[in-house]
């Protein structure tokens, strides 16, 4: 804990296992909220949904940043304001140097170029009615990248990129899988070569198998051309999977924000606790072994958020002081993990109340975890260790 | 033990203007008193059209049946619709994956509850809703005597879920199938959902079928574990020996394509490549072969699914047990084998 409270905007500094890329991205304190009106003839505000309510981070070019939370927690919404689908309300995005904040759809247009996205739902995202080709060369054609042969070209090349074949062309949307179509929709976001692609959900309307599949092909892409992802999922597993940073969201706003080892060795925010402890764990034993922290509830409305820290209804640390006052995100362990929390969670406290770090580690391995007649996928113990460490 | 319901040889189609589509092929599985079956798939796998024939549910025409089911000895295959009717509910209990359109949103849900619970017994109006209150208390819904006239869109999912939940055991039925119960559900909701059935479970000894994608739930949840592709059951066998033992090459890769946090994180999920196939023109053999690492000269006929080790597990692969230990552990976690000094 050395931070200021709130003195600084706690933006992340170059953490020791992050890219030192430089910064692609910087959102300051970034505000959306969503005016509910009432009346016949005169609209009157009568409440605001606060969806993001002040959220700042920086993302470094060739990083990969995995925002998790539950639904309505304004994820899905941050991605949103950040490739200015929605104007925000306050709050500053600077782009490479620009401030993009007030552009107007025409200066956009250029940007628009370098940031892209992938959507959430493979089979709401692709036009019904317009061919495979058409689809991947939209943003070809709008930004006058070269001539008809040029991009048709460089339709064949994107589909070669993500795994479809040429023949795949001239067929329609709903002859293909919802593997196929994600495959398509990340097609299309990459048509323009951008630096920094929005994944929002791009991965959790896919079946297991499929799920990996796209997961490595986001992976391989990123490998071979540069990109830096902003990676929305509520799937732990999978945003641990992709992510060199993590950021948990609640109710409009950052929680924590960590390195992505670090947070599910060492989460801070008992929320993040909490979230992880829920993950199903695909190994009986562990799965019986391990405490869950079950939270009470649903997640409050943010139409009349909590005051003081938003997560004191459903925290079992809370205290007095959570009521009344908004802790700011500050750093604890390591460089770059910064969290909001009056109480926050320290190594002892962890083990002691059996928390996700101590049931996640795996060394070593109980005995009683093989099947004794016929040993099951016997991985020895000392390769599993701790993880990443 | 004594089997409270009984799969034998249960084969569901469609037909189609592109041809016959065989949902399910063949399907045997038994429940138990008191036991809780997962049965694991992708979509398209067959597992909710096993467990809605099951149910008698399926009213399209263009469905074939065949096969029986049987409940406590009676076989549901050959009951008349009011008879069904009387089992529904009463005997076995249902939660579907979408709470949102499993509940009707005209009606408030003490309403719905009640509805189902006078069908079955000959209780005044009062009593049932006196009853409704108390499975709303005890499914964990807060404020339940007034929450009993509120309509479904004022509750959350998790608490429409509860509604589900409480609506389904309204008449203690011996037998609930839940299909999906959580996927639409946030982790920690989900959590609560399954500590809830756990609860159930029990409490009032009831036998669940779990039906699922998530590897994870049914480690949490399941006594014993069908795995379905194509229609078809693969391997089934206790928990254990799933997780610890598994046979066919597609469990393994339903494991291997986890993003898992309780492993170090490897550079590539082991995923599965390519496509089930299409239900329309399954290949004669092995449905898996096509995507399968492991396939030789005997994938072109069809595996059956037996017991290849002696103990009651079985699983639907030509592969020997010794062939299969040899190449698992490499097609699960390649990594932390080529790792391995």
């Amino acid at each position: 804990m050395t931070d200021d409270a709130g003195a600084v905007l706690p933006l992340l500094e170059a953490g020791p296992d992050i890219a030192a890329g430089e910064v692609l991205l910087r959102a300051e304190h970034i505000k959306k909220y969503f005016p509910i009106r009432s009346g016949v003839l005169i609209q009157r505000e009568i409440a605001r949904v606060h969806a993001v309510d002040d959220v700042s981070f920086e993302l470094r070019a060739g990083e990969t940043l995995g925002l998790v939370g539950e639904s309505g927690c304004g994820k899905s919404t941050l991605a949103r304001c950040i490739a200015r689908l929605y104007d925000i309300t306050s709050g500053s995005l600077v782009f490479e140097g620009n401030d993009i904040t007030a552009y107007s759809r025409r200066q956009l247009r250029p940007v628009r170029r370098d940031l892209q996205m992938v959507f959430q739902d493979p089979y709401a995202s692709l036009n019904p009615r317009k061919r495979v080709g058409a689809i991947i060369s939209d943003p070809l054609r709008i930004h006058k990248a070269g001539s008809r042969e040029q991009i048709r070209q460089r339709v064949l090349d994107l589909l070669e990129l993500v795994g479809l074949s040429s023949e795949h062309i001239n067929r329609y949307p709903h002859e293909f899988s919802g593997g196929q179509r994600q495959r398509i929709g990340v097609a299309r976001a990459l048509a323009l070569k951008p630096k920094l692609v929005i994944a929002d959900e791009p991965v959790s309307a896919l079946d297991v198998s499929i799920r990996a599949q796209v997961i490595n092909l986001l992976d391989d892409l990123q490998d071979e051309l540069g990109l830096t992802y902003l990676f929305i999922a509520h799937d732990l597993g999978v945003v641990r999977h992709v992510s060199d940073r993590i950021a948990v969201m609640y109710l409009g706003k950052i929680v924590e924000i960590s390195p992505a080892e670090e947070l599910y060795e060492r989460p801070v925010h008992p929320y993040t606790e909490a979230l992880l402890s829920a993950v199903p764990i695909p190994d009986p034993d562990l799965s019986a072994a391990r405490q869950q922290i079950v939270l009470e509830g649903d997640v409050p409305s943010p139409i009349s958020p909590p005051t003081g820290c938003r997560f004191h209804p459903r925290c079992r640390y809370a205290t007095d002081i959570c009521t009344t006052e908004e802790p700011p995100l500050t750093q604890h362990g390591s460089l770059g993990h910064l969290a909001a929390c009056h109480h926050p969670l320290t190594m002892g406290q962890q083990a002691q109340l059996g928390g996700p770090a101590a049931a996640l580690n795996l060394t070593p391995l109980p005995a009683a975890r093989l099947v004794p007649a016929r040993p099951g996928p016997s991985i020895p113990p000392e390769t599993l260790g701790t993880p990443g460490g | 033990m004594t089997a409270l319901l009984e799969i034998r040889d249960l084969k569901v189609s469609f037909r189609t203007d592109d041809g016959v589509v065989q949902a399910v092929d063949g399907v045997s599985a038994t429940l138990n008193e008191g036991e809780t079956l997962g049965i694991v798939g992708e979509s398209g796998s067959g597992k909710s059209v096993t467990m809605m024939s099951v149910m008698r549910l399926i009213t399209d025409p263009n469905a074939q049946f065949e096969g029986e089911v049987l409940y406590k000895g009676t076989n549901l295959m050959a009951m008349s619709q009011d008879q069904i009717r009387s089992i529904r509910g009463a005997g076995i209990g249902m939660i579907f994956q979408d709470p949102m359109t499993s509940l009707n949103p005209v009606y408030k849900v003490g309403w719905q509850i009640e509805e189902q619970i006078r069908e079955h017994e000959k209780v005044s109006r009062q009593a049932a809703r006196d009853r409704t209150i108390e499975l709303l208390t005890s499914v964990g819904i807060p404020n339940a005597r007034e929450r009993v006239d509120a309509y479904p869109h004022q509750f959350s999912g998790g608490m429409r879920q509860r509604v589900m939940i409480a609506m389904a055991i309204s008449c203690s039925p011996d037998v609930l199938i839940a299909d999906e119960p959580t996927t639409a559900l946030d982790v920690t909701i989900q959590a609560q959902i399954l500590n809830l059935i756990k609860k159930l479970r029990e409490d009032f000894g009831t036998a669940v079928v779990l039906i699922t994608h998530d590897m994870g739930v049914v480690a949490d949840m399941a006594d014993r574990i069908a795995v379905m592709y194509a229609g078809k059951i693969v391997e089934q066998g206790t928990q254990r020996e799933l997780f610890y033992d598994p046979q066919h090459p597609y469990t393994w890769g339903l494991l291997g394509s986890i993003a898992r946090l309780d492993r170090p994180r490897p550079r590539r999920l082991a995923a599965i490549p390519g496509l089930p196939p299409s239900l329309l023109q399954l290949p004669p053999g092995c449905a898996f072969a096509d995507r399968c690492a492991h396939r030789f000269e005997r994938c072109g006929e069809q595996p059956l699914l037996l017991d290849r080790g002696g103990d009651g597990h079985l699983d639907a692969c030509h592969l020997t047990r010794q062939e299969k230990q040899d190449v698992r552990d490499a097609t699960i976690h390649p990594e932390l084998v080529e790792e391995r000094p």
